[in-house]
């Protein structure tokens, strides 16, 4: 018996199957382009996918914020259309109840829902921003990007209620001249002076953001002292644990606010909350069902693809009685004869797989180049792993077999006599 | 070499049955060139197929080199027809899109010999046949008689026991007749068994025993020379 791998039963097969180059060429394209779509479709979910990480990697995914509004049912003895304020001691009393919660950063703000703006001064410079009254935990929910040579808020400047601040980048082009290095100057907010520790960059933080990059923050126990605002927080930011649903911790961090603050349990406008886990969940199940999608788009093109070289096939077994004929007469086994038409829908499977797989890293390689500068576009390192690609090559390979089956078999139950009759 | 008792042989189709072969006694020797004849219908090239392994046949006994053969299934007559036979064929039925050397090298490509031998062996046998100039030409490229040159090159190469012929010069005016004729005479002094069937009185002429069938039994059995 001839092998695979000899060198004359791939003489056989490319002598078969290059009798009809034009029609071997078309059918080819069509398995060539099942691969290629699956490729470059599932490269591109892939980009996306990366593309929305890449937005979202400042930010634990899994976290949420919440504030407080006004009552909208009068609970407890209260009139409707009471303003709650969150405490300091909320975050303590949510700690203990809710083991699901990694960890929560309180923070006041003034400039920001409704509240005036600081004034902020810097010489002859002056601007209104937003500021911030931070704790250095927000680090772990929101990561914060710092200029060289500067910190954000640590421990010690909240226990000494420290006179010191982070400014965004633009606060600062507002503030200060360009070539002068802001980092230990000192600006004046609402007439104290604070000393300047550091500089953040503007992050795009995609959907859930509330900050930008004209801002000052200062630490919490600083802002509680120049504003009078007392144990009061503007809102709290909740990190949960990777592998909790922040939707259900949402769910239980107001449940125990609504209990801390009497308010009705079935008061929805009281608090305001903004989930990012939800948010992210969408954005995570958009770019899986792409993934998925891509994968559905490429197996059923190249499944439709291999069908329509087993067709070719058994066309072509149709053309070849007479030939077929002539080899059973000469000493082929009905073996021999399967061998070789299997053979050749595997191979034209193969060459069309690799070509495909070719032409389509081409294309993402393009299609990566173009993207590579424009950050509005959420796409980034649109790439194939090589095991779903090789996942697929070996696919095609099984259903090259397969499909094989059904022209090598209708091959081989012609027999000599009548193939030999055939004019 | 070629033994044959009592072989019946029909065809159904749908309801009718048609006897093609009632009864056939024939035993050839090795070395003799046998000429098969009878008009069409008469059942010889349906004696052919049986003797070639083409066919099966109903009742009776055939033995070829002293091997039974009845009910072979295909792989197993693909070997023995790959072992024991060499076709000829009016129409030559060389492969069209292989040249002549690969067409004289396929049976030995089944039989599993390496690529060199059967280079070898193939230009061995075209030489034989006289075409050895002609071994990279496609069939189209070759006259009538010189396909069935490197057709008779090509049931030559596997070293088969017997040869049969299918009306090899069915095809080719009487001037190349002759030559493939003289070609397969040559072959047969050489001590090969051939079997030629022809319709053709000429032909059957230049050959060492006449048999000739009518309506499926064998009328006569002429031995000349």
């Amino acid at each position: 018996m001839n092998s695979i791998f000899d060198r004359d039963t791939w003489q056989e097969i490319f002598g078969s199957i290059g009798q009809n180059k034009v029609r071997t060429i078309i059918t080819v394209i069509g398995v060539l382009w099942g691969i290629f779509l699956y490729i470059v479709l599932s490269g591109i979910a892939k980009g996306v996918d990366n593309g929305f990480e890449n937005q979202f990697e400042r930010i634990s995914s899994n976290s949420m914020f919440v504030w407080a509004q006004y009552t909208s049912i009068p609970y407890a003895g209260f009139k409707t259309a009471r303003g709650i304020d969150l405490q300091l001691n909320d975050v303590e009393s949510l700690r203990k109840n809710i083991p699901e919660i990694q960890y929560i950063a309180p923070r006041i703000q003034k400039g920001n829902f409704g509240s005036a703006a600081a004034s902020v001064v810097n010489g002859k410079r002056s601007g209104s921003f937003a500021i911030y009254g931070d704790y250095p935990i927000l680090l772990k929910i929101r990561s914060k990007d710092i200029y060289d040579g500067g910190r954000f808020i640590n421990e010690l400047d909240i226990k000494e209620s420290r006179k010191v601040c982070v400014i965004g980048e633009r606060t600062r082009k507002e503030l200060f001249e360009d070539n002068i290095n802001p980092i230990g100057e000192y600006i004046k907010i609402e007439n104290i002076f604070f000393r300047i520790i550091g500089i953040h960059k503007y992050v795009d933080e995609g959907g859930g953001s509330f900050d930008d990059d004209g801002d000052i923050h200062v630490p919490f126990t600083s802002f509680k002292r120049i504003f009078n605002s007392g144990e009061r927080v503007g809102f709290l930011l909740i990190a949960g644990f990777d592998d909790v649903d922040i939707l259900k911790v949402e769910e239980k961090v107001k449940t125990q606010l609504k209990i801390i603050h009497k308010i009705h349990p079935d008061d929805d406008q009281a608090l305001g909350s903004f989930n990012l886990g939800a948010l992210f969940d969408r954005i995570l199940r958009f770019a899986r069902g792409m993934s998925f999608l891509s994968l559905v788009i490429g197996i059923t093109t190249i499944l439709a693809g291999v069908i329509g070289i087993g067709n070719i096939l058994l066309i072509s077994v149709k053309e070849r009685t007479k030939e077929i004929g002539i080899r059973r007469a000469i000493g082929a086994s009905p073996n021999h004869i399967r061998k070789q038409i299997i053979l050749e829908s595997v191979f034209l499977t193969i060459i069309a797989g690799i070509i495909g797989i070719i032409i389509g890293a081409f294309v993402l390689y393009i299609i990566n180049i173009a993207t590579e500068n424009l950050d509005n576009v959420p796409l980034k390192n649109a790439t194939v792993p090589i095991k779903f690609i090789l996942g697929a090559l070996f696919l095609m390979i099984g259903l090259g077999t397969v499909i094989g089956f059904i022209p090598a078999e209708k091959a081989i139950s012609i027999k000599p006599i009548e193939a030999l009759r055939e004019e | 070499m070629i033994e044959i008792k009592d072989l019946n042989k029909s065809y159904v189709m749908g309801k009718n049955s048609l006897h093609v072969l009632k009864g056939i006694n024939l035993k050839i020797n090795e070395g003799e060139l046998v000429a098969i004849m009878g008009s069409s219908g008469s059942g010889k090239s349906t004696l052919l197929n049986i003797i070639g392994m083409l066919d099966n046949y109903d009742s009776g006994a055939y033995q070829l080199d002293k091997v039974p053969i009845k009910d072979l299934d295909e792989t197993k007559a693909a070997k023995y027809r790959n072992k024991f036979l060499g076709f000829v064929f009016q129409s030559f039925n060389l492969i069209n899109y292989k040249t002549a050397i690969e067409n004289i090298a396929l049976p030995l490509y089944y039989q599993g010999i390496a690529s060199k031998e059967r280079q070898k062996i193939a230009l061995d046998y075209l030489d034989k046949v006289g075409l050895k100039d002609w071994s990279g030409h496609l069939p189209s490229e070759l006259s009538g008689g010189q396909k069935q040159r490197v057709a008779i090159a090509r049931a030559l190469a596997s070293k088969p026991k017997v040869l049969l012929a299918d009306e090899p010069t069915g095809a080719l005016d009487s001037k190349t007749s002759d030559e493939v004729m003289e070609l397969i005479i040559q072959i047969n002094k050489e001590g090969k068994t051939i079997l030629v069937v022809t319709h053709e009185q000429e032909v059957a002429n230049m050959c060492n025993r006449i048999i000739t069938l009518k309506d499926g039994v064998i009328m006569t059995d002429i031995k000349s020379k």
